[in-house]
């Protein structure tokens, strides 16, 4: 028998079929809040579950085309996806975590047809409007999301997702979650602006120039496609976000008060 | 007169920002940001045009430099942005 899991995120909704009763419900426990009834899907992926000694999930993963499809490849798990009919197959162990980079990479693959993408950052919604807190590791995600009041959504700590809406974006939550372990609020808002972070002795908001924002940005995309047409792809749609949100730098001492400098920064913007 | 000529390579993308010209190599994803002399030379990079020809009329008068400096500064210039392979260089016209 075939189970599916259906999971939307950012509105792509992708079905994951299995034989596997229990690895539908880690699927089910993993992307909880995210799971929807079965619908006409935007991709499709097949798991053939293998035993776990082909496990080695440190390694890079790979994307390439081939023959038409796209591969998609890491020690742990090999993919294979079909970009015209959205359907593929996934080849890995009973775990959780090469499913996870798999669903990253299509998304990062859909999202970068339209000018979105997923980042390497966290994001957080509040009063109906979105922000994004990028910078290296290291640099405050999960402090600042850590640090998040009570009337802000977590949309993710690690892993955020823009999408184009209009002349601006939208963000999404996520289940990518990092350090703190919590999958994000499965919710969307327009996106406000995005803060690059530092940790410093005082909290200090400055803008900052688009070239420099969009180099910024760039680092910070997850983009694994060896594909001059997508790379070109990115390259646009990171700088349209440098030109089309507002980008500051936020230096931050790691207490709540960075929030309050947030908002009276968003009031006076 | 310099006979090299110069063309954009066809796998890079680019686009000024903020008075900048960013590009990136679709071949391994580096990205470039070009100085104003490098940007004028990008920009006037149509495989048809002698490199000598683009430094006298688009350099020499903008940055009053002597146009045998000027020349030697943007054959350097070009030779290093073919290096990363987003230039093309010839001793004859390029088609774009």
């Amino acid at each position: 028998m075939t189970h599916r899991a259906d999971i939307v995120i950012g509105g792509v909704r992708v079905a994951v079929t299995t034989t596997s009763p229990t690895f539908l419900h880690l699927l089910q426990d993993r992307y909880a809040g995210f799971m929807q009834a079965p619908a006409p899907p935007d991709f499709e992926l097949g798991i053939d579950l293998v035993a776990a000694a082909e496990n080695a999930p440190d390694e890079d993963v790979r994307v390439y085309r081939d023959a038409g499809l796209w591969r998609i490849e890491r020690g742990d798990f090999r993919a294979h996806l079909d970009p015209l009919t959205g359907r593929g197959r996934v080849r890995q162990s009973e775990n959780p975590y090469s499913i996870d980079t798999v669903l990253r990479i299509v998304h990062t693959l859909a999202l970068a047809r339209e000018g979105g993408f997923l980042m390497h950052a966290a994001s957080a919604l509040r009063g109906g409007r979105a922000f994004l807190f990028a910078g290296v590791s290291g640099a405050g995600k999960t402090t600042l999301s850590r640090l998040a009041p009570a009337d802000a959504l977590l949309l993710s700590d690690e892993i955020s997702y823009l999408r184009r809406a209009g002349a601006g974006y939208h963000a999404f939550g996520t289940p990518f979650a990092g350090e703190i372990a919590r999958a994000g609020e499965n919710v969307h808002a327009p996106l406000e602006a995005i803060y690059l972070l530092a940790k410093g002795p005082r909290n200090v908001v400055e803008a900052v120039p688009a070239a420099q924002a969009a180099r910024e940005l760039l680092a910070s995309v997850l983009f694994f496609a060896e594909d001059a047409g997508l790379v070109r792809a990115v390259f646009e749609a990171a700088l349209d976000l440098a030109e089309r949100v507002p980008v500051r730098r936020l230096t931050f001492v790691p207490d709540a008060r960075v929030w309050d400098q947030i908002g009276r920064q968003e009031r006076a913007a | 007169m310099s006979d090299l000529y110069v063309a954009r390579a066809r796998n890079v993308a680019a686009r000024m920002i903020g008075g900048e010209m960013m590009i990136m190599s679709g071949r391994d994803s580096s990205l470039f940001s070009l100085n104003a002399t490098a940007s004028i030379l990008w920009e006037a990079a149509d495989g048809v045009t002698p490199l000598a020809q683009i430094v006298e009329g688009r350099i020499v008068g903008a940055f009053d430099i002597d146009r045998e400096s000027a020349l030697k500064d943007a054959e350097e210039v070009v030779r290093g942005l073919a290096d990363h392979g987003i230039l093309r260089l010839s001793e004859t016209p390029i088609d774009p």
